[in-house]
């Protein structure tokens, strides 16, 4: 890397978004102009660094891709972080000389499982009040928060996810209030500060929620305490946004006109949900019932925005097409129902059947045990679709656990699938990973091994469990 | 199948109860009693009981064949603890029965009983049965007592769901527990220890004229009674192995009292001294995340290490979802169980614990015929229950969720040509 000159970093300073001091353009030298206020959209940045891994071949194995195809006898070799070659049957590859060589002869390989709903780090465990740092209940609008903040890194779920072959995952706030604040995606490599699990470049999300749970929330707090309150809260918010982001527009006119404009006061409530409206943040809305989540999709038209997934989704079947019209993704567990009057509804063909009308369907866990065996529920929802006459193949429903979750969270030209050029996130399975039987034996994160079922050595230990009873057990 | 198809019309169409004579031909049966697993097998279903289970292939004249040929058959599986039937939606919508607050009949929990409270119109009961799940134990979940009263023994068919009532006493020993009995196991055990110390000392049915000054009211010490007597069991909720050796001491206090563990995550520390204390377990083998502080020891292996030193376990703690006992048992397969253990954590195990074994959880002469063919191995995910019978019926596979499923079906393949609410059935 060349040496920079001072002018330039302020330069790369300035566009890399910090608020701006002494970011005047010296060119063309406005002496009339205050500094130009820019706003640092990354203030938290990734420091991850994948864990080390040769180059590695795993040959003899059926692969799934994940993006619909199936290779029997196949192999698939990786380097640097990549993958570099994916072979058929027969087919050998050329390989360095260090190259790690694993005969996987009768085990399964897929892209790594990414988890797009997850409370990991923010409902951790142990389950304290003191470590309860999900939900903002303050306020039925709280899209200033950000779920990295509360993240704890040493909460021992990571691991057990990473166990279960989930090497990618979103952490979200919780579903008390209308908006309730930023995600984040994580690589899961459990550390020591979120920052090194924060996964390079993700785009940020927001959580929003539907129905009840604000409701319950707010109805003796001020309200929202029905639907259409809810719907009322999302409007105006949506207003207020528009209204901010007009400001900034002005601003930012003003100034190139060469004014000296007073930079509006930076509000990171609207900031966030400015983002929205500007399509740098993606929407994770919280919803059950079909027919809400049909309001909420003539709400964003409203206000011109995209909803990019619907969680939970408990009643998406009765809407697929809807879905699949609107380019809307859902996330969708297999079997949980009747929990409380929005989830009264749930039906075990739910994913099948959204994946067969063409909309997105995502397999996710919103569970600290779920997380651990979401190829499970996969298997679950693939055979009772098929037992209803939805005939999807195996390679089609590992699209529900990769593929779909990381086009929901704005990755998928990085990882989600196994095509060449892609990080090297691989499952190497002991079976058919549709199989009860079947568990995850080497878990790979940008080709570094994480993980690996035989090696006792290889299995996380949070901090938390050191020194105590069963650290280092098989768990 | 048609022959299915027609078992199913003739029983949809009639209204008696109806005595139906079945032989399920052909299929690897798992009969749960001294005869094993059979590779090809018959059973014999007359008036609502088993008649026979023949080891080989026969079709005797008279019986409605079912070919279970190429599947699984086994009894139907036990629910081994569940508030079905006390609960249809558990968040604010109305009351739940599985949940008590402050009841001036009693002081201590004990004389709560659930066998009041059963619906039998609940829709999680065909929800559940269709997956190959027949009987269960139904419980208070939750309340502001020491003891959770007294759960009962359902039948998961189409009528008459009462097996046994007052079939086991709830308390927890644990964090939740001592959290009721003042906030420490200090409070905890030595009011425990008093309540059943009143119930031991009075020797008659407490009297309303007479007073009465005890911890417990007139009600509690009726129940616990029997629990001191042996004819109720006492399940006692504990995960901290400490908490373990709490109620393995409490069995040598109280030899004539059935203790039964449950929840027990890390009872995989006190294994042996279980197995000795002759202390079965009720567990759900996922649970594997230190939740709280009692819990640090949770792993997967918790099943397959209680059964290595004799213990014996029973797995399935849920309500809506406990048709996935199924796949727990499965996954403490995959982590070491014998995959008979792991038949019988949801078939035998369950009915010794509860008192049914010569009834429910086995197919053998006399028994309640409550059985299900399963397209393969019941604890394979991807597998499930094809035909379910209980009490000698063949149940319809039916339940608001495949009413549901079949109408969304129909709207979304005919492109929502209609409302729809007057979609009703596919064809």
């Amino acid at each position: 890397m060349k040496l920079h000159s001072t002018k330039r970093l302020i330069a790369l300073a300035c566009v890399f978004a910090f608020i701006a001091v002494g970011c005047t353009d010296e060119k063309q030298d406005k002496a009339q102009q205050s500094q130009k206020v820019v706003i640092d959209t990354n203030p938290y940045p990734s420091t991850y660094k994948p864990i080390d891994g040769g180059p590695t071949l795993i040959k003899n194995v059926t692969i799934l891709d994940g993006v619909g195809n199936k290779i029997e006898g196949g192999s698939i070799y990786f380097v640097d972080g990549k993958v570099q070659a994916i072979g058929n049957v027969g087919q050998s590859l050329n390989t360095a000389e260090n190259t790690t060589v694993i005969n996987g002869d009768g085990k399964w390989v897929t892209p790594g499982i990414i988890d797009n709903h997850s409370h990991l780090g923010v409902y951790p465990s142990p389950s304290t009040r003191s470590h309860s740092d999900g939900n903002e209940m303050t306020n039925p609008v709280t899209a200033q928060v950000w779920a990295e903040h509360s993240v704890w890194p040493q909460d021992p779920g990571f691991g057990r996810a990473l166990a279960g072959g989930v090497t990618a995952l979103q952490i979200l706030p919780g579903s008390a209030n209308l908006f309730g604040g930023r995600s984040v995606v994580l690589k899961n490599v459990p550390s020591r500060t979120m920052q090194d699990m924060k996964f390079p470049d993700a785009p940020y999300g927001i959580k929003m929620a539907c129905g009840e749970n604000p409701k319950r929330v707010y109805g003796q707090k001020g309200g929202p305490m029905t639907r259409m309150g809810n719907v009322a809260g999302y409007r105006q918010a949506w207003s207020d946004a528009q209204d901010y982001m007009r400001k900034w527009e002005r601003y930012e006119k003003e100034y190139e006109a060469g004014k000296d404009p007073k930079a509006p006061k930076r509000d990171l409530k609207l900031e966030t949900l400015a983002g929205v409206l500007a399509g740098d943040i993606r929407v994770h809305m919280h919803c059950y019932r079909a027919d809400e989540m049909t309001v909420m999709m003539d709400l964003m038209k409203e206000f011109d925005y995209q909803i990019g997934t619907f969680h939970h989704a408990v009643e998406s079947y009765k809407i697929a097409d809807k879905l699949k019209e609107n380019n809307v993704c859902s996330a969708m567990w297999a079997d949980w129902y009747g929990f409380k009057m929005e989830a009264y509804d749930g039906i075990r063909e739910n994913i099948p059947a959204v994946h067969s009308a063409g909309a997105c369907a995502i397999v996710h866990s919103d569970s600290d045990l779920g997380i651990q065996r979401l190829n499970q529920e996969a298997a679950k929802a693939w055979s009772d679709g098929r037992r209803a006459g939805i005939d999807l193949s195996i390679e089609d429903a590992w699209q529900w656990l990769s593929a779909n979750p990381a086009k929901s969270l704005g990755i998928f030209e990085k990882t989600g699938s196994l095509e060449v050029g892609k990080q090297a996130d691989i499952v190497l399975w002991s079976g058919n990973p549709f199989s009860t039987y079947s568990k995850a034996e080497e878990v790979y994160i940008d080709g570094g091994l994480a993980y690996s079922l035989n090696d006792t050595n290889s299995w996380p230990v949070s901090d938390f469990e050191l020194g105590q009873v069963g650290e280092g057990d098989s768990k | 199948m048609n022959r299915i198809a027609m078992v199913i019309l003739s029983v949809f169409f009639s209204t008696a109860v109806l005595s139906e004579n079945i032989a399920i031909v052909g299929g690897q049966v798992h009969t749960m009693s001294s005869q094993g697993t059979l590779k090809s097998a018959t059973v014999l279903v007359k008036n609502g009981k088993i008649e026979r289970v023949i080891d080989g292939v026969e079709r005797p004249a008279g019986y409605e064949v079912i070919d279970a040929s190429g599947k699984v058959v086994t009894p139907g599986f036990i629910g081994a603890m569940t508030s079905l039937g006390l609960v249809e939606v558990s968040s604010s919508s109305g009351v739940v029965d599985a949940s008590v607050e402050k009841s001036p009949v009693t002081n201590s929990g004990a004389a709560l009983d659930v066998s009041y409270a059963i619906n039998p119109d609940s829709s999680l009961i065909a929800i559940t049965r269709l997956e190959g799940m027949t009987s269960a134990a139904t419980s208070i979940m939750g309340s502001d007592y020491m003891f959770d009263g007294m759960g009962a023994v359902i039948s998961l068919s189409d009528n008459a769901p009462l097996v046994k009532a007052r079939a086991f006493m709830n308390v927890d020993v644990g964090s939740n527990g001592a959290e009721v009995a003042g906030g420490s196991r200090a409070a905890l055990w030595v009011a425990l220890e008093q309540m059943f110390a009143e119930a031991k000392g009075v020797s008659n049915v407490l009297s309303p004229e007479k007073g009465w000054y005890g911890m417990n009211t007139r009600s509690d010490v009726a129940s616990l009674k029997q629990v001191l007597n042996g004819s109720v069991p006492l399940f006692m909720r504990a995960d901290r192995a400490a908490d373990i050796r709490q109620v393995i001491e409490f069995k040598y206090r109280h030899p004539t009292v059935r203790v039964v563990l449950v929840h027990g995550v890390e009872a995989w520390r006190e294994a042996d001294a279980l197995s000795k204390a002759n202390i079965p377990v009720i567990i759900d083998p996922e649970y594997n995340l230190p939740g709280g502080f009692d819990q640090m020891g949770a792993t997967l292996a918790n099943a397959a290490r209680l059964h290595a030193a004799g213990v014996k376990v029973a797995i399935g703690m849920d309500t809506h979802n406990i048709r996935l006992a199924a796949q727990h048992a499965g996954n403490a397969v995959a982590n070491g169980l014998p995959h008979e253990a792991g038949i019988a954590s949801l078939t035998t195990v369950p009915a010794e614990i509860l008192g049914v074994e010569n009834t429910l959880g086995v197919l053998k002469n006399g028994a309640v015929a409550d059985i299900v063919v399963w397209s393969g191995d019941p604890l394979e995910v991807t597998e499930a229950a094809e035909v379910v019978i209980s009490n000698g019926k063949v149940m319809q596979m039916e339940s608001r969720q495949t009413k549901l499923r079949d109408r969304y079906l129909l709207l979304q393949q005919t492109g929502a040509e209609k409302p729809s609410h007057y979609y009703r059935e596919l064809n």
